[in-house]
């Protein structure tokens, strides 16, 4: 008999890419379930503050209540401290958040993006138990193990071993990086049954965030 | 397990009752949105494992002013989250401020409450589609929802549940538009619950339709459908097994026709 299982995976990959004075944060936007999809239009992507977004894959229910209690605990800092919260501060609250639930996990993948106080691009990833790093580019979900591989051969981060500390924000200007993410989630859609429909890009620079959603492969 | 409420790790639920497996349960549920609102159907059965138990199950009813809730999986759990909105409706009316729970509303609640019962391990076993319309920001808003027993929930333009997920959804995709009219939904809802009759094994052979307009609310009484049984293959399965689909009548003693028989057919493949 069916023995109830609090976990599904509703698939999806995300991405993030920090550059000098943006940061992009996509998502595609199919909900499956099992091998049927349950819609082609649902958004990955939280705005947590104004230049700090958050995608997440994987349980969307966990997800969701994720996203939730992280725009809560954003509001209470913003009465607390009469500011929003910056990047570097939502990354940490979200690993705590995380680890808060780590006997029965959020099954959800993190990849948290947006601009550091001094404005440059910053990117955040998460396993679902909380354990993160800042990084210069990231990839989380279902495809993400196929996007990996690209970004990295693309991006070139510098060894962190390196002295002096070299950026592992790419060098690329925003209409590359937008161009790379574009091509990325068209090579994973390809491969990965739970990745397509649409993608939803979210650029944040020093002006403010805007929205782009693109067509992918719907089979 | 390390999360689940046996009082192991302090949570101390040790002796409550948990759901484990559906008892009685009701099949798909299908809606779509269309011009004047959203149209919702389902069949009237309800089966007790493989027994088909309850013939005349309403399991679509009206909610407030603006919604229609439709549910498949446990019965019992249905009527318990209808308990759950009519207390909620019930204080939402007697707030006396002249505003009422649209179906966004009911969407937000069912979903916190699926969820919350699935952090406990105690799910209300069912997957529940919400449609209506109220007056927004920009005139009458059609919605339709659906929240499932682990909390899971979407908004799309069409909804299936259970079987219809495999079966209908396809149809809805192929041939749902913006803007149908009542008697064009019916027609594709109907296209969909004949295939959902024919395929889904627990599903019967008696259905009610509901519709949610700005004017208000509407269920249908039960009925039926056509049903086309008539292939030749079925009147008189052994009669020419040179026909497509029909069974040849094999003898099984002479094993050099069975043998053959077995050639003819892999070689359809």
């Amino acid at each position: 008999m069916a023995r109830f299982d609090p976990y599904e995976n509703n698939g999806g990959t995300c991405v993030a890419i920090a550059g000098a004075g943006y940061c992009v944060v996509a998502a595609d936007m199919r909900l499956s379930v099992g091998y049927s999809i349950l819609t082609r239009d649902h958004s990955k992507i939280a705005h947590l503050a104004d230049k700090c977004v958050l995608a997440s894959s994987g349980f969307q229910g966990d997800v969701k209540a994720l996203q939730k209690n992280l725009a809560a605990k954003e509001l209470v800092y913003e009465h607390n401290h009469n500011k929003k919260m910056s990047c570097p501060a939502m990354a940490q609250l979200l690993s705590n958040t995380l680890y808060y639930k780590r006997f029965f996990p959020y099954y959800a993948f993190n990849v948290l993006g947006g601009l550091d106080s001094e404005g440059k691009g910053c990117v955040f990833t998460y396993d679902a138990v909380g354990s993160y790093e800042r990084t210069g580019y990231s990839a989380q979900g279902t495809g993400a193990t196929l996007m990996m591989p690209v970004l990295d051969n693309q991006l070139k981060s510098p060894s962190p071993l390196l002295l002096p500390a070299r950026d592992a924000v790419t060098p690329l200007s925003e209409a590359e990086a937008v161009d790379l993410v574009k091509d990325v989630f068209a090579s994973a859609t390809e491969r990965d049954i739970y990745t397509g429909d649409k993608l939803e890009i979210v650029i944040i620079n020093s002006s403010g965030s805007r929205r782009e959603c693109i067509e992918l492969r719907k089979d | 397990m390390a999360a689940c409420g046996d009082g192991f790790y302090g949570n101390n639920t040790g002796t409550r009752e948990h759901t484990l497996y559906p008892y009685v349960t009701g099949t798909s549920v299908i809606a779509m949105k269309y011009k004047d609102g959203v149209i919702m159907a389902c069949d009237t059965g309800a089966s007790y494992g493989k027994t088909l138990r309850y013939k005349s199950v309403e399991r679509i009813t009206v909610v407030g002013k603006h919604s229609l809730i439709g549910a498949s999986g446990e019965l019992s759990d249905f009527q318990e989250i209808l308990r759950c909105l009519d207390e909620l409706t019930l204080i939402d009316h007697m707030c006396d401020d002249g505003n009422s729970m649209g179906p966004k509303e009911l969407h937000s609640y069912l979903t916190t409450l699926m969820y919350n019962r699935r952090n406990k391990f105690d799910p209300l076993w069912n997957s529940v589609v919400i449609g209506g319309l109220k007056k927004g920001s920009h005139g009458d808003e059609k919605f339709l929802g659906m929240v499932n027993m682990i909390g899971t929930h979407y908004e799309e333009n069409y909804i299936a549940t259970g079987f219809g997920n495999h079966l209908a959804m396809p149809i809805f995709r192929s041939e749902w538009r913006e803007d149908m009219t009542f008697e064009e939904g019916v027609k594709l809802v109907e296209k969909c619950l004949l295939v959902l009759l024919y395929r889904d094994p627990t599903s019967i052979n008696k259905f009610q339709v509901a519709k949610i307009t700005s004017e208000g609310a509407a269920i249908y009484p039960p009925y039926s459908l056509k049903t086309y049984w008539g292939f030749s293959a079925f009147k008189n399965p052994t009669k020419d097994s040179s026909i497509e689909g029909s069974m040849k009548r094999l003898s099984l003693s002479d094993p050099a026709q069975t043998f053959e028989h077995f050639v003819a057919v892999s070689r359809n493949v």
